[in-house]
């Protein structure tokens, strides 16, 4: 699952634009074997982006009844920010329950899980998968995967921040000292610990450290951070 | 016992949001000489107050604020970065570390409630698949989060003696969950219950979970 994960992100970097970004997000189903995968963000604006693997019946239904309205998930997650089991929500109202019957109905799905993602200046997103797994398949299935969901959202959203954006390559995301130290004795070959002791901090620091670095190059592993910090400038050796 | 609220569902507890604004106040301005923005209802608030953060709150039997502390996702804006990234080293910016500031107590609160608190900060690690607290605290505290049994790993500190100013990262790991279950004289059961009930989740019989 890791190594899919990585192999998500490094397909991700490379993307142009929402076509791309589009295609990707169709093959998180793949890469998290689950049924839908829908993406939505509005900025301060008021600008959306939308992209699911509902039916397109389903998405026309839901935007032209202005479902939102009463879609449990969307009350539930807006303005939030830890990620949301739909079992948590409130579905007792006849209109939830209504609109609940019709998504399984189109094909949605029993379970799903939200990831509401706060970006910068007020944007909002809300990175959804959604599928028909039996209670006890998918309580193991969350079990195991939300962190990687929590990060594969979160990088699907600040790569449709950078293609909104308009800029070719990532914003340099400036490095801070201590990023800088910690890529670059990784990046003369130093193991983590030797990194580490040279730093005189514990091995979990660095690698929180290494982790930020990481998110904020876009990079899917310790190896793409370092090369990429190198290439963009960052680190002098 | 704890709840866990967003900012935006303080109004339903209004003496418990009350209390503990006050109790803020008293706390980082009397005590600790703090220069933070109390208003003329005597309550204490600040911007981030304002973003819609998730509190832990130890309400006490008259739903009072017995003790508290906040939760903000570092993607966003936190304290840490804004104005503490000198002493960090770095902006910490991950999905999987919110940063956790404000951890008040009443002035006569008892001594349990800070390691139910530490216990809250660690359940909404776990619960939320975090791999760390980022947080800013002062000195003194560090002595009282060793005694708690959860202490963090300072990344830079600022001044000296009692006015000194550390930033430090706590590891959200399981094995520190049965200390702080003890110290606060908490059931297991209890706290998953607490947690669940406050994010609206089904908690299973009590007997079932612990």
């Amino acid at each position: 699952m890791k190594g899919r994960l990585d192999s998500f992100i490094d397909r991700l970097q490379g993307t142009r634009d929402f076509d791309e970004l589009q295609r990707h997000l169709k093959g998180l189903r793949d890469t998290f074997d689950i049924e839908h995968v829908t993406y939505h963000s509005v900025n301060s604006t008021g600008h959306q982006y939308a992209s699911t693997t509902y039916s397109t019946d389903w998405s026309h239904q839901y935007f032209g009844e202005d479902y939102a309205r009463i879609d449990p998930v969307v009350q539930g997650c807006f303005r939030r920010f830890h990620p949301v089991d739909w079992r948590q929500l409130d579905w007792s109202g006849k209109p939830a329950r209504d609109f609940m019957g019709e998504a399984r109905a189109a094909g949605v799905g029993t379970h799903g899980l939200s990831v509401p993602i706060r970006g910068p200046s007020g944007q909002f997103a809300l990175f959804t998968i959604s599928d028909a797994r039996r209670d006890a398949e998918w309580e193991r299935y969350t079990a195991e995967h939300t962190r990687d969901l929590i990060l594969a959202a979160h990088y699907v959203n600040q790569k449709a921040l950078e293609l909104e954006r308009g800029s070719d390559e990532t914003k340099v995301q400036n490095l801070s000292p201590r990023e800088i130290d910690v890529c670059t004795l990784l990046a003369m070959g130093q193991s983590r610990a030797q990194a580490a002791e040279q730093l005189g901090i514990s091995e979990h620091t660095l690698r929180v450290y290494v982790e930020s670095a990481r998110f904020k190059l876009g990079a899917s592993n310790t190896i793409h951070a370092v090369a990429k910090a190198l290439s963009m400038g960052l680190l002098v050796i | 016992m704890l709840r866990y609220i967003y900012g935006e569902d303080l109004s339903r507890f209004p003496l418990l949001r009350d209390s503990m604004f006050k109790d803020r106040a008293t706390q980082f301005r009397d005590r600790l000489g703090w220069s933070v923005e109390v208003g003329s209802d005597g309550q204490e608030r600040d911007g981030y107050d304002a973003m819609n953060p998730i509190y832990a709150i130890w309400e006490r039997p008259d739903g009072s604020h017995g003790g508290s502390m906040r939760f903000l996702p570092t993607v966003a804006e936190t304290m840490v970065n804004d104005h503490f990234r000198h002493l960090s080293g770095a902006e910490i910016r991950t999905p999987l570390i919110w940063e956790c500031t404000r951890f008040c107590l009443a002035p006569d609160a008892e001594p349990r409630i800070s390691s139910a608190l530490m216990l809250a900060a660690l359940e909404v690690g776990l619960n939320f698949h975090l791999t760390d607290l980022v947080g800013v605290f002062d000195a003194r505290m560090i002595r009282v989060y060793r005694r708690l049994g959860w202490e963090p790993t300072v990344l830079g500190s600022e001044g000296a003696g009692r006015g000194a100013i550390s930033v430090g990262l706590w590891a959200c790991t399981r094995d520190v969950r049965q200390v702080l279950l003890e110290k606060a004289g908490i059931s297991a059961a209890f706290s998953q219950a607490w947690f669940d009930q406050s994010f609206g989740l089904k908690t299973a019989p009590l007997a079932a979970t612990g």
